[in-house]
């Protein structure tokens, strides 16, 4: 079988619509994972023990068990209890509550590394445990999370590709379009892999710019 | 096993309300007593100094004041109110989160190693708590931010971050920061000992402009002899989680009565 630039030019429109959906999937996914990972991580610090222990349990749970199954679940099990989700909705929740678990981690690795001494200094000027964290704690937590954020914003468009299970329009799932219309599956599988290169290979270097950026605009270095 | 606490007032009532209690004041970590059953009274505008060896408790006193340690037994005063605990049906209870941060709204505290807020510049550190707690407009609390810094000397540095700041320089800050609360209580705990010896003169000398020039309450636990003789009202010196003795600077320092406060003072001394 040979390479066939004609159907690759063909393919083309197609491929780079689909290279859309994958990025907006990533992207909207990770905006879910970034807002409710930070819930779960503060979830885990407040002082009601009952629900520290929930959490952390969920957590583990999610981060214990295979992303694809979560998809599944979401999306076939759902309906049985009277919840229709279209793909696109049950792929965000399943793949932003998987890598809010991951994420909560991070948080919580970049809270924990927050001195003690910052937060005697915020109950020395009376703060409550609100203002503590989005003040003082959390912008500081941040620069030593940007490193592990950046992984995971690059897993998750890795991982997009699973959502093509329950038939999310992203690029695996029209590269396989594709192969079974026009039986030739070397072009289209190709081009995925160079579109998931051309965009994972830069990011590792954008990821530590990007923390450099929030050191120095923090005033911290 | 719960302390009773029926011969605890739920408030400070007559003529000479200090402005600090410590009243019966336990504190253990497990097995360790840190502070065993003192009894200390601060009253208003009186400068006292805690020294002693290190581990007889002279830290936690500031600490347990400033509520960042919890109490086993006795109750704090703080202005004629219990800090630690609150009245609950005529009998104090364990003060809970809310009482807490009403009542230790008086109090103003500095530390070793300064605790500045990294990512906000000296002026915004100033301007934070005024903000954020007081409710203070930005134009009210940066014309008081910057009236402290100031007076701490360090009005020209008001926009650099504390990474760009000495640590004299810092804990100057830090103690505008604190003022800017306008407590009524201030606690100073070993402001000077993480700092190089050629910078402990400008923090020294803004502490003595404080006692001279307001009435602030204030409790100092220092290593600095000299200067704790020169601006203490009293000085106070702990040994094994008690008092073991106090008086004026001069008596305590000139004429010490019992053998453990000469042995300390002795020993200080020799390493000068």
């Amino acid at each position: 079988m040979q390479w066939n630039w004609e159907f690759t030019y063909e393919i083309m429109p197609r491929m780079l619509w689909a290279t859309l959906n994958t990025l907006m999937a990533a992207g909207v996914g990770y905006a879910i994972a970034v807002v409710l990972g930070l819930a779960l991580a503060l979830a885990q610090r407040t002082p009601y023990r009952g629900l520290t222990l929930v959490v952390r349990e969920v957590v583990e749970f999610i981060r214990s068990t295979p992303l694809v199954l979560q998809i599944f679940f979401v999306y076939y099990v759902g309906p049985q209890y009277g919840l229709n989700l279209s793909p696109w909705v049950a792929g965000m929740i399943a793949i932003g509550l998987h890598y809010a678990s991951y994420l909560s981690e991070v948080y919580r690795g970049g809270i924990e590394s927050v001195p003690k001494g910052q937060w005697e200094a915020c109950i020395a000027l009376n703060m409550t445990p609100v203002k503590t964290y989005f003040r003082v704690i959390i912008p500081q937590a941040l620069p030593p999370s940007v490193a592990g954020m950046g992984n995971y914003l690059v897993g998750i468009f890795k991982d997009t590709p699973m959502l093509s299970v329950i038939g999310v329009a992203e690029l695996m799932h029209a590269a396989n379009a594709i192969g079974g219309q026009h039986y030739r599956y070397l072009e289209p599988y190709t081009i995925v892999g160079v579109v998931f290169l051309m965009i994972s290979l830069p990011s590792a270097g954008l990821i530590r710019a990007f923390e450099a950026w929030v050191r120095r605009k923090l005033g911290m270095r | 096993m719960m302390e009773d606490m029926s011969h605890y007032p739920l408030e400070l009532t007559g003529p000479d309300v200090p402005m600090v209690r410590f009243m019966n004041v336990t504190k253990r970590y497990g097995a360790l007593t840190v502070l065993d059953d003192l009894n200390l009274d601060v009253t208003e505008g009186e400068m006292v100094t805690i020294i002693g060896p290190s581990g007889s408790g002279k830290t936690t006193v500031l600490r347990m004041l400033m509520t960042l340690e919890t109490i086993n037994s006795g109750v704090i005063y703080v202005d004629g109110k219990p800090l630690t605990h609150m009245p609950k049906n005529g009998v104090l209870v364990p003060a809970d989160a809310k009482y807490l941060r009403r009542a230790r709204a008086s109090i103003g505290m500095c530390f070793q190693h300064f605790n500045l807020f990294p990512h906000m510049t000296a002026l915004e550190n100033c301007m934070e708590g005024p903000v954020q707690v007081l409710g203070l407009s930005k134009r009210e609390a940066r014309e008081r931010s910057e009236e402290l810094l100031e007076m701490v000397g360090m009005i020209d540095k008001k926009d650099q971050h504390p990474s760009r700041l000495s640590g004299g320089q810092q804990q100057r800050v830090a103690i505008a920061r604190a003022l800017a609360m306008r407590p009524k209580v201030m606690l100073f705990d070993e402001v000077t000992s993480a700092l190089d010896p050629e910078v402990i003169g400008e923090v020294t000398n803004v502490i003595r402009r404080l006692v001279s020039e307001h009435n602030l309450t204030m409790l100092m636990v220092t290593h600095q002899m000299g200067f704790a003789r020169d601006i203490s009202d009293r000085i106070c010196f702990f040994f094994g989680g008690r008092i073991e003795e106090q008086g004026p600077p001069d008596a305590l320092f000139g004429n010490p009565q019992r053998d453990r406060t000469k042995q300390f003072l002795s020993a200080v001394k020799e390493a000068d």
